[in-house]
């Protein structure tokens, strides 16, 4: 049964096609920030939104939560985040996600649940691409690819809300993230580059996982101005393991992280002692709810680690990092924090 | 005739020097800039006891992260060969690894769920430990159920099947795993395989349990060359057959276990190195064993050396094995055919 639907949609998408009637919208964005694949339907009419990873899921569950189908997966989901969201976003199904041949989420049962578009968000490259192009082609649902980085939030914000039809919202959290991104760029315009914190972003079990140059996991921290002492490799490579020695070789002012095991272990284990910022005791483990603030996913929520960042690489508004947190998560996902 | 029967103690001095030599090179280079000369200061002030002067951090680099990591490297080379090496004796094939009994399968596998359920380290090292063993005391199991095929047979087509088995697991937890979290990362990397980051506690775990599995092959050194004969004759020389061989499998799979659960997957080393060996000292498993431990150590230490050193980043070091490994076997395989 489930072949037939599957192949019956296969036939029906090119006769469809010109029966649905151009799309305002496909010609109204001229965007490189989006990427669509099949016809998108009018705003007005996206009612149920499947995304397709992590950052995706983010976005939508900002703008449109009661679009939203479901959550690709909860593993990076900080454990209390569900409890917290309000009613659409705590009640959703895990779904799966796509992610070409990594994909838990089969495309029979993606027929099945009907979505008016497929969201993704992330790192924009052919094999991305590609995989979200044979996803439309095979189904006959509308895809769009959303360049993911953080740099570009505003416009993602904006450009995303029209796609959903939930503009004065998007105009509104766009605001914010430009508010956020120019005091950024204040930021990097006063403090000179020789006065900048050295900092090491420790991932994975030890730590010894990192971000090198221009990685797309690294942005909230090179928003802040921070000099990442792995970029210093040169490599575009994006997150490489590096050796304990080398990290010593670095000798980092600061070392950021959002695993807390990490952050206590490093303080203990004798080989990190003689690294600066484990004798200065700066080791700054960035909260995760309700998604990472630096990293894991890379999504729009880094926004408040950029601010969370100032107040502790600089000082900058430090005493004003309880509000601005509580503005913050009250603004992007309604959740209200007792102070 | 390179050293077939004929003279072995030159080729095992020549193995042995350099080997040290290996050893030394590791010890003196790395991503932290130290001098020969402060190194040598730091040794000399250890064995007498003073104060070398040395800022912290070098001596930090020396003794808390070059010298647990090069001593691993010879932990693991050693007894990846020493297991490699009874393999092959007693499978009578040349084309057996350690792992083919599904010792690495069973580790990988456990490491994985450790990694996917968010464990310390100290808890993925255990149950890839624990995993491994059971894997191959399943395979055995499996072995002494079916009796109508030769014993060596099942043995190796038993080993394969739950590898696979294993490997699937491994794969379905890949799948679940989140890309955008650490967790598929950190798996790809622990089955390929590394020394980044172990320290003395790892050590100190590990090396116990190879010693106590090295144990036994070298009492039994002689016997083990009777494996290769046919059971019936070796049975007809006196060898109890099945108990040895349930020895030398408890053995092997101990020592590999135990390195595996520190350094994760590393492959090639028990597959090339006893070729090396036997190619340097002959088929005898008592110059054999030595032979292999000998070079199993330097190739392990020489890989990883370049692993760290070779570019900013870590390689793992499977790879680097496997890219060093595989065009020297072929090599070996190339010289063999000729002179004989």
């Amino acid at each position: 049964m489930k072949r037939r639907t599957l192949l019956r949609a296969l036939a029906c998408v090119p006769m469809l096609a010109p029966l649905g009637g151009t799309s305002v919208f496909a010609q109204s964005v001229k965007s490189n920030l989006i990427r669509t694949f099949g016809r998108i339907p009018p705003p007005s009419d996206i009612k149920r939104v499947f995304v397709a990873g992590g950052p995706a899921a983010i976005l939508v569950a900002i703008l449109a939560p009661h679009k939203l189908l479901g959550w690709p997966s909860v593993s990076w989901m900080h454990s209390e985040a569900r409890n917290a969201f309000g009613p659409p976003l705590r009640d959703l199904p895990v779904l799966g996600q796509l992610a070409g041949r990594g994909s838990t989420m089969p495309a029979e049962k993606l027929l099945d649940i009907k979505p008016d578009l497929i969201v993704d968000a992330g790192s924009v490259d052919e094999t991305y691409l590609s995989a979200a192009k044979r996803v439309n082609e095979q189904t006959g649902i509308p895809y769009v690819v959303i360049a993911g980085r953080l740099p570009d939030s505003a416009r993602q914000l904006r450009e995303t809300a029209q796609l959903l039809d939930v503009e004065a919202r998007g105009n509104a959290l766009a605001d914010y993230a430009e508010e956020i991104l120019s005091e950024a760029a204040r930021v990097r315009e006063t403090i000179p580059v020789e006065k900048r914190p050295r900092v090491y972003y420790g991932r994975g079990l030890e730590g010894l996982e990192t971000g090198m140059l221009g990685s797309l996991h690294m942005e909230a921290i090179d928003a802040a101005g921070a000099f990442n002492v792995a970029a210093q490799g040169g490599q575009k490579i994006g997150v490489a393991r590096v050796s304990l020695e080398q990290v010593i070789g670095w000798a980092p002012d600061i070392i950021l992280t959002q695993d807390p095991n990490f952050a206590s272990r490093v303080l203990e284990d004798p080989r990190w002692r003689t690294i600066p910022a484990v004798r200065a005791n700066r080791i700054l483990c960035a909260p995760t709810f309700p998604f990472g603030w630096l990293d894991v996913p890379p999504s729009i929520n880094r926004l408040a680690g950029v601010f969370w960042l100032f107040a502790h690489l600089y000082g900058i508004g430090k005493d004003d990092l309880e509000r601005r947190t509580t503005e913050f998560l009250r603004l992007f996902y309604g959740i209200e924090r007792q102070a | 005739m390179p050293g077939k029967n004929s003279a072995p103690f030159p080729a095992f001095l020549t193995a042995l020097s350099i080997v040290v030599a290996i050893f030394l090179i590791a010890f003196a280079v790395g991503k932290y800039p130290v001098s020969p000369a402060d190194l040598l200061r730091s040794v000399f002030a250890r064995l007498t006891g003073r104060d070398a002067g040395l800022p912290e951090a070098v001596e930090i680099v020396i003794w808390n992260i070059r010298l647990p990591r090069v001593t691993a490297g010879i932990l693991v080379g050693a007894a990846l060969a020493a297991a490699g090496a009874a393999y092959q004796n007693m499978f009578r094939n040349p084309l057996v690894s350690p792992d083919i009994l599904g010792v690495s399968a069973g580790a990988g596998f456990g490491a994985t769920l450790g990694i996917f359920f968010g464990f310390s380290l100290t808890a993925i090292q255990v149950i890839a430990f624990v995993c491994g063993l059971l894997a191959v005391g399943v395979v055995y199991a499996i072995s002494g159920l079916v009796r109508r095929h030769d014993p060596v047979l099942v043995l190796v087509l038993a080993g394969i099947a739950v590898g696979t088995l294993l490997n699937a697991g491994v794969s379905l937890f890949k799948i679940l795993s989140d890309p955008h979290s650490q967790q598929l990362s950190n798996i790809v990397f622990w089955l390929l395989g590394s020394l980044n980051g172990i320290d003395t506690r790892d050590l100190a775990s590990a090396a116990p349990l190879v010693l106590i599995g090295l144990a036994p092959m070298i009492l039994l050194r002689w016997r083990v060359n009777l494996l290769s004969l046919p059971d019936e004759e070796a049975a007809a020389l006196g060898v109890e057959v099945a108990r040895l061989r349930l020895v030398l499998i408890v053995a092997a799979t101990l020592i590999t276990a135990a390195v595996v659960s520190i350094a994760g997957i590393v492959g090639w080393v028990g597959l090339v190195v006893p070729h090396a060996a036997r190619f340097l000292v002959g088929p005898n498993f008592s110059r054999l064993l030595p032979a292999s431990l000998l070079l199993g150590a330097g190739f392990v230490v020489a890989t990883d050396t370049l692993a760290r050193t070779l570019v900013v980043i870590e390689l793992p070091l499977g790879i680097v094995t496997a890219m060093i490994g595989a065009p020297f076997f072929l090599y070996l395989l190339a010289r063999t055919g000729k002179t004989e």
